[in-house]
């Protein structure tokens, strides 16, 4: 066997620190997920996922945030999700590079930079006080959908571009007008991509805390919303309160890893929906 | 001709669409700006440069912000100093360096940390983080500054990844070609020829990644102890904008003084995260020339 030569040798040194960097993060990641799913199942029984909560939170469980956080996500989207698709079909199909274009994409960098919180101040200042719909849902679906809109109209972006040019061109020279191309020869094979981002919106949604805050939240509510007009309780709310609020924490402890595990699952497992739906897609399609 | 009249109407609808985008901006802006004003009509924005927040007195309130700025920037600070050296030598490792299997698994699962939400890694601080920081350094408390810091850290690190991944990846193969084909080993031409290539994307990663995590609420609410005072000490205390925003809201009068201060506060956190977008994208329009 010959020896290596010292380059390559001290070169294999510096990749394995890198790798060492990569990996450490995966770790942590591994490891906090690890810890949540081992103390939080537990903590889950039929009682924890299905009843109301009781003293205050610190008995009982956690039905009612369960559904606020499902409503909660899917009214964020129905919000959502039209109008980013249509803002991605307008700047992928039709936008020119003019001023006006340029300024639409500045809007959406500046809103995808935007912070969480003052997200929920405009919420509070828009949707709570302005048109009157005080702490709410309806206010929460629509300050978490100005938040998530440019997630959507990036990933719906993305999906359309990915269509071959090819496409549209063999639509138009058969005579269709640009409408008819987008939607029967663009759309058809972005809308799984979309679909992804409506996915991701859904995730980032139910995850917020912040926004929802200032604008839709009640710590204690033993039962659910009557009207789109009512407060609701929500997971990661529930969370915070339980981790920070309430006194003697070691008894509250499993209650606190039950409603991490909870919210883990339900952001993870649409997170983990798209993966697969992405990694489907590019076997399906491949031109 | 009729399906050209519908064409324009589409067209027509699709464009006011994608005007809301900017509508939302300006609303935003003026919303906030809104609920600012009767702090700034009252006391003036002299009244903000005090070392000095306390909200609540019975003699004599005082609105001074520079210990929740400083409390952000420390937090910030940390938090960047770690994550860089993470962020920008995982992207090159996944990039560069990974094999195809490894990198279709890698990428995933670190978009998979992205996606944890912000309050259960707050409480993975306070259950775990915490207690680690006060026995690690002797403290009485594990709520620090650096403990939210490491968390933020973490939050940061997936938006580096991805961007800086991004314009590793979309350097020229010609330029890496190049580089191998006059002698200079993988190791040289990734450090002295695809990195600073790529320099701009990492600028632009690394600014997005700060304004993610001077944006950041739950999480520094949740671990970093809230004491608003001006401390440059990693293992003190601090209390953040966003933090103050979050804990402060809750038990205000709407209307009162100390609910225009909260807005202010969050119309200074929107101007810096504004200033930091508009960096970054310059930054990416640049490395997107290739």
């Amino acid at each position: 066997m010959t020896p290596k030569p010292k380059r390559k040798r001290s070169e294999a040194v510096y990749f394995w620190i890198i790798r060492i960097f990569n990996y450490f993060i995966v770790f942590i990641v591994g490891y906090i997920i690890f810890d949540i799913v081992w103390n939080g199942i537990g903590a889950i029984n039929w009682e924890f996922i299905t009843g109301i909560p009781r003293k205050g939170g610190a008995a009982g469980g956690i039905f009612p945030a369960i559904i606020g956080t499902i409503l909660l996500s899917v009214g964020t989207v129905v919000f959502a999700l039209p109008l980013g698709m249509f803002t991605a079909i307008y700047l992928s199909e039709y936008a020119k590079t003019s001023r006006f274009t340029r300024l639409i994409r500045m809007a959406i960098e500046t809103l995808a930079g935007v912070p969480s919180i003052v997200f929920g101040l405009f919420g509070l200042g828009l949707f709570c006080l302005f048109f009157g719909f005080g702490q709410s849902l309806l206010a929460g679906c629509l300050t978490l959908a100005c938040m998530v809109l440019p997630i959507i109209i990036v990933t719906s972006e993305e999906a359309l571009k990915s269509v071959p040019q090819s496409f549209r061109e063999g639509s138009l020279a058969l005579g269709a007008t640009k409408w008819q191309t987008v939607r029967k020869n663009v759309l058809p094979y972005a809308v799984p991509g979309m679909l992804k981002g409506s996915l991701l919106g859904i995730s980032r949604a139910a995850g917020e805390t912040a926004p929802i805050l200032l604008t839709a939240v009640a710590y204690f509510l033993p039962r659910l919303p009557q009207s789109v007009y009512d407060p609701i309780m929500a997971l990661p709310y529930h969370l915070f309160i339980l981790a920070t609020q309430l006194p003697d924490q070691a008894k509250v402890r499993p209650l606190q890893y039950g409603t991490a595990f909870v919210l883990l699952i339900l952001v993870l497992g649409l997170n983990l929906l798209t993966i697969y739906l992405r990694v489907r897609l590019r076997k399906k399609y491949r031109w | 001709m009729q399906s050209r009249v519908r064409d324009k109407i589409v067209r027509l609808m699709l464009l006011s669409a994608a005007s809301t985008s900017i509508l939302i901006v300006v609303l935003i802006f003026l919303f906030i700006g809104r609920e600012a004003f009767p702090f700034v009509q009252q006391l003036g924005l002299g009244a903000l440069f005090n070392d000095r927040w306390v909200p609540v007195s019975f003699e004599h309130e005082s609105f001074g912000i520079l210990p929740l700025l400083t409390g952000s920037l420390v937090v910030t600070f940390i938090a960047i100093v770690i994550a860089v050296p993470f962020g920008v030598l995982s992207a090159v490792y996944i990039s560069e360096i990974a094999s195809p299997r490894e990198r279709e698994i890698l990428k995933p699962f670190i978009e998979l940390l992205a996606g944890i939400p912000s309050v259960v890694i707050g409480f993975f601080g306070v259950v775990v983080l915490g207690p680690i920081i006060k026995v690690l350094f002797g403290l009485s408390s594990g709520l620090t500054a650096l403990t939210g810091a490491l968390l933020l850290a973490l939050m940061a690190i997936p938006t580096i990844i991805t961007i800086a991944e991004d314009a590793i990846r979309s350097v020229p193969m010609a330029f890496k070609q190049a580089s191998i084909a006059l002698g200079a080993s993988k190791l040289q031409t990734i450090f002295r020829v695809t990195v600073p290539a790529a320099f701009s994307g990492i600028v632009a990663a690394v600014t997005l990644g700060v304004g993610r995590v001077i944006g950041e609420t739950m999480a520094v609410l949740m671990v970093t102890g809230n004491a608003a005072r001006i401390t440059f000490n990693p293992l003190e205390s601090v209390r953040t904008m966003t933090a103050t925003i979050a804990a402060e809201m809750g038990e205000v009068a709407f209307g009162s003084i100390h609910y225009s201060a909260l807005f202010v506060v969050g119309i200074i956190l929107l101007l810096i995260t504004f200033g930091l977008t508009m960096i970054a994208q310059r930054a990416l329009r640049k490395y997107r020339r290739y």
